[in-house]
């Protein structure tokens, strides 16, 4: 194809798909109206409850109150007029940002709704999906690691639930948390060298391996807990990593219970982000990361060790994945249950796709997941009519709207899967 | 590399040697072909053994901690003697009961120690503890008495495996007296005794037809990790079927039900397959986020609208006896006419895939999709059939399962039959014939298993990590051959293509990242 032609396609590509960005802003403020607005009451109003339920250092404000029905209306308005902006003229660069904006007009008309005439906690909500979104987030980071040095890692998986088990194992034993976290970190980075040796080494294919991966660590870790952890119920009580306040921030009234009140996992989840993002733009070794995974056939030619680089970078990706699964026992519920991680690794995957392979992107989409695995559980509490099991559906059915590049195609690494050899 | 082509100075080439463009690569040969495979199942196996020992409670005390108490037959140092000191002093010819003249006094021989598994000696023990006294109990490990844990080992072991092939295969003696009983007008004791073989092959029957779905997906290079979430689909579609029509005879009502699993399960595998060639989506996501899907789905089916009335457990209702599909033997054993509708498929699959224009497409868009595409195959049509295809084979696996042996669907359905398929189309080399085999041997290590973890008390999870094992040394066979010291096929460099997922996923791997126009 020529140069022009190729242009024209993605030109057209382009068209179509702000087309049906804007087609999908109107289709959701009809949504808002059809399904929230039209079954709501005029004169009910939600209550978001904006303290924690809990002891808090953070200084108390007031309720939010929404008036449902107004509320609706306006984001339904608004959403609709967006989009139709959007057939009509284009967004353009700031198409993403409108497209977060209209996402977040559906989920507070959601809210709304799903809280008419009562109360919902909307500090604890924001709370529990952080919380949930940490393990989810930390395999992204481990994705990200692996996948910007062009291995594809599926053994994520695997890895976090060898690190749940051998973090509850190792922290009954020494009681001491600390000392099972680094435990499970060890073990996970193993399993990370095992990857990386199968795949640079050995030549195999990195998603067999990494599936193979992933069948041995379910089977191991399910072979141990059903062995030992259900016999000696003492092998199985890690304790749990304490709340720790950070001095001042945690004083903010909304954010301050959020961001700044929780284990240490979390904040060293929050510092990998920062700290990765940093690593990745704007140090040498990130450059090196980046040039591999795209072309590191280039990479080694100047000089660019591409096979120590994938070792160090698959290790320290097992290692964040180890972190992930650790907090799922020595930050949230202390203890190992077999199969706990129950897909959070290929979640991971997801979010970091939906988060265009960036560490941020990658967060954001961890929230969303974390969001939806939170609300799962509070329906049952609101008495909301939508089963449970399908609010289970939402992450994965908006992986697959987003790996479908209805909302923008996140550009993998060029070299991501192939097998590198030098010559 | 030199070649004919190379050679710019139009000189007479050595005849015999051929283009490069025509050598052929030269691959390790037939017999490394079957080795490999068994030599990765043998050092797995091995491997298992270890880990078995090592996990292994009872074991781990006979090495470390031996309990002896310590004996002292004496009853009167002055006038009895132990055996070793009266050899001492008047070898050789001294024994039990004899008196011996021993610094003027006479002693009589008595026993050291009555039970060498109980006790040790005095003496001994006081070598090790030398404030020792009689009748205390003290503890060696290996290095006092190696054998004590050799033998340990080699109990717990040999009991294991034993009990793995009395699993899967049965007690040969028992089924040799049967048969025999059998000849001779008593028939009444042949179904326990065959019972453990039978149920290998019942447990073989599903795994065949997930091996062949995964491995037609890895023929078309794709893969297919879905098949769990298939299986769960097609199940629910068959059980469906099978359970609200009613009054119809066996010879539609059978078809119909075993053809509503293959469809379903065929939808849900078409549809990633589709977003893979519409949209270049990676399948391996896509499907296993189906999977999840297809576990929700199934959960709030079988809590609500296919729940079976008047209970509160997620199960569905059964099928009529008009979709079930034939017992072909009196029970206990279960085994049922859907292992030869597997047979079937497998010769089906085969058949299709080696020996139609629709299969070789198939196999060209594993091979290179881009040569594939400039030879004017579809993509997108070859995609789609294939993933439907494979799904629907994952699906008639679950119905398989339901209308021939449980004649209903619970909601915790499989055994992980995702994961395990891909080991089976691996080991089998996503050949029909060599997925039949490695399903016979997963079926009969299944089977095995459970009585492993019945009598051995090995959780069943062992399965998993033998078959992560096996797929690690048949992916990576260098592993093997370092081990084994084998040598290298003719052409060297990387393990190109030993399987033909590997070839089909590396081309899967490049396409994947592009969209297929």
């Amino acid at each position: 194809m020529t140069v022009t032609k190729q242009a024209a396609v993605l030109d057209r590509q382009a068209l179509q798909r702000s087309r049906v960005m804007g087609i999908l802003f109107i289709v959701i403020g009809a949504a808002i109206y059809l399904l929230f607005a039209t079954t709501s009451e005029p004169g009910q109003t939600a209550t978001f409850g904006l303290n924690p339920g809990r002891q808090t250092a953070a200084l108390p404000i007031s309720d939010l109150v929404l008036p449902v029905l107004p509320s609706l209306y306006a984001m339904s308005l608004a959403a609709v007029v967006l989009g139709t902006w959007q057939l009509a003229k284009g967004f353009g660069r700031a198409e993403g940002a409108m497209l977060g904006l209209v996402a977040l007009f559906l989920t507070i008309g959601f809210l709304a709704w799903a809280a008419r005439g009562k109360g919902l906690n909307l500090v604890g909500i924001l709370e529990t999906t952080l919380q949930r979104a940490t393990p989810i987030a930390l395999a992204a980071l481990s994705g990200l690691l692996c996948e910007r040095s062009g291995i594809v890692n599926i053994a994520i998986e695997g890895m976090m639930l060898t690190a749940a088990l051998v973090s509850a194992l190792v922290g009954s034993i020494s009681h001491s948390l600390w000392v099972g976290l680094i435990a499970s970190l060890i073990a996970s980075g193993l399993l990370g060298a095992l990857l990386a040796v199968l795949s640079i080494r050995f030549k195999v294919n990195q998603v067999i391996a990494g599936t193979a991966i992933n069948i041995l660590a379910i089977g191991g870790t399910s072979f141990i807990s059903a062995k030992f952890l259900s016999t000696f119920q003492e092998l199985n009580s890690p304790g749990k990593f304490p709340n720790l306040p950070v001095p001042v921030l945690s004083k903010i009234p909304l954010l301050g219970p959020i961001f700044f009140e929780t284990n240490i996992i979390v904040y060293m989840m929050l510092g990998l982000l920062v700290l990765i993002h940093v690593l990745l733009y704007y140090t040498p070794w990130g450059l090196r990361t980046r040039a591999i995974g795209e072309r590191p056939r280039a990479a080694d030619t100047l000089g660019v060790n591409v096979f120590a680089m994938r070792y160090l970078n698959v290790i320290l990706g097992g290692m964040v994945a180890g972190l992930g699964g650790a907090f799922l026992v020595l930050g949230s519920v202390p203890r190992f249950d077999e199969l706990m991680t129950a897909g959070k690794g290929f979640i991971g995957l997801a979010a970091l796709i939906f988060g265009s392979y960036n560490p941020f992107g990658a967060f954001g989409a961890s929230l969303i997941f974390g969001f939806t695995d939170t609300f799962q559980a509070k329906l049952q509490i609101l008495r909301v009519p939508i089963p449970s099991q399908f609010m289970r559906m939402a992450p994965y059915l908006i992986t697959m709207i987003v790996l479908a590049g209805v909302v923008g195609r996140a550009e993998p690494p060029a070299a991501e899967g192939q097998v590198y050899e030098k010559q | 590399m030199s070649s004919v082509e190379g050679n710019r100075t139009n000189l007479p080439t050595n005849g015999k040697q051929r283009p490069a463009s025509r050598r052929q690569p030269r691959h390790a040969g037939w017999g490394q072909g079957f080795l490999l495979p068994l030599l990765a199942i043998f050092t797995a196996l091995v491997l298992g053994g270890l880990l078995i020992l090592v996990t292994d409670l009872e074991v781990i005390a006979a090495f470390t901690r031996i309990p002896r108490q310590v004996a002292d037959p004496f009853t009167n140092a002055d006038t009895q003697i132990s055996l070793e000191e009266a050899l001492w002093h008047h070898p050789p010819e001294v024994s039990m009961g004899d008196l011996v003249e021993v610094d003027g006094t006479a002693k009589r021989v008595v026993a050291q120690v009555e039970d060498e598994q109980e006790q040790i000696s005095l003496e001994t023990a006081r070598e090790l503890y030398p404030q020792l006294g009689p009748g205390v109990t003290i503890h060696l490990n290996f290095l006092q008495k190696p054998a004590v844990g050799l033998r340990a080992a080699w109990q717990s072991v040999s009991r294991t495996y034993a009990a793995l092939f009395e699993g899967a295969i049965g007690n040969p003696s028992r089924m040799a007296a049967v048969v025999r009983a059998w000849l001779q007008g008593d028939p009444s004791l042949l179904p326990q005794a065959f019972y453990p073989i039978m149920e290998s092959l019942v447990v073989a029957t599903p795994y065949i037809l997930v091996g062949l779905a995964v491995a037609l997906s890895f023929r078309a290079g794709l893969f297919n990790i879905g098949a769990e979430g298939q299986y769960f689909i097609g199940g629910l579609s068959c059980v469906f079927v099978g359970y609200s029509l009613k009054g119809l005879p066996i010879y539609i009502h059978l078809p119909l039900t075993l053809l509503a699993g293959v469809i379903g399960g065929g939808l849900w595998g078409a549809i990633p397959g589709l977003l893979k060639a519409l949209t270049g989506a990676h399948e391996v996501i896509n499907t296993i986020m189906m999977n999840y899907i297809a576990f929700a789905l199934s959960d709030w089916l079988l809590n609500g609208p296919m729940q079976r009335p008047g209970g509160f457990t997620p199960v569905s209702p059964e099928i009529q006896p008009s979709a079930m599909l034939p017992s072909l033997f009196p029970s206990p054993i279960r085994f049922h006419a859907g292992f030869f509708l597997a047979l079937a498929c497998a010769a089906a699959v085969y058949w299709l895939l080696f020996k139609t224009t629709v299969g070789f497409e198939l196999r060209s868009v594993g091979a290179n999709p881009h040569a594939a595409r400039y030879a004017g195959m579809s993509l997108t049509r070859n995609f789609v059939l294939a993933m439907f295809l494979s799904g629907g084979l994952a699906g008639l696996a679950a119905a398989n399962e339901i209308s021939g042996l449980t004649h209903y669907m619970p909601n915790a359905f499989s055994a992980g039959y995702g994961f395990d398929s891909i080991a089976l189309a691996l080991l089998g080399k996503s050949h029909p014939v060599g997925v039949v085999l490695a399903s016979l041997l997963f079926g009969i290590l299944r089977a095995g298993a459970t009585r492993m973890q019945s009598v051995a008390s090995i959780p069943i999870d062992i399965i998993s990590i033998l078959q992560a094992t096996i797929i690690i040394f048949v992916a990576a066979p260098e592993i093997i051959r370092m081990i084994y010291r084998l040598p290298k096929g003719k052409k060297a460099g990387p393990a190109k293509a030993s399987t033909a997922a590997e070839a089909a996923a590396e081309a899967a791997a490049e396409a994947g990242a592009e969209s297929v126009e």
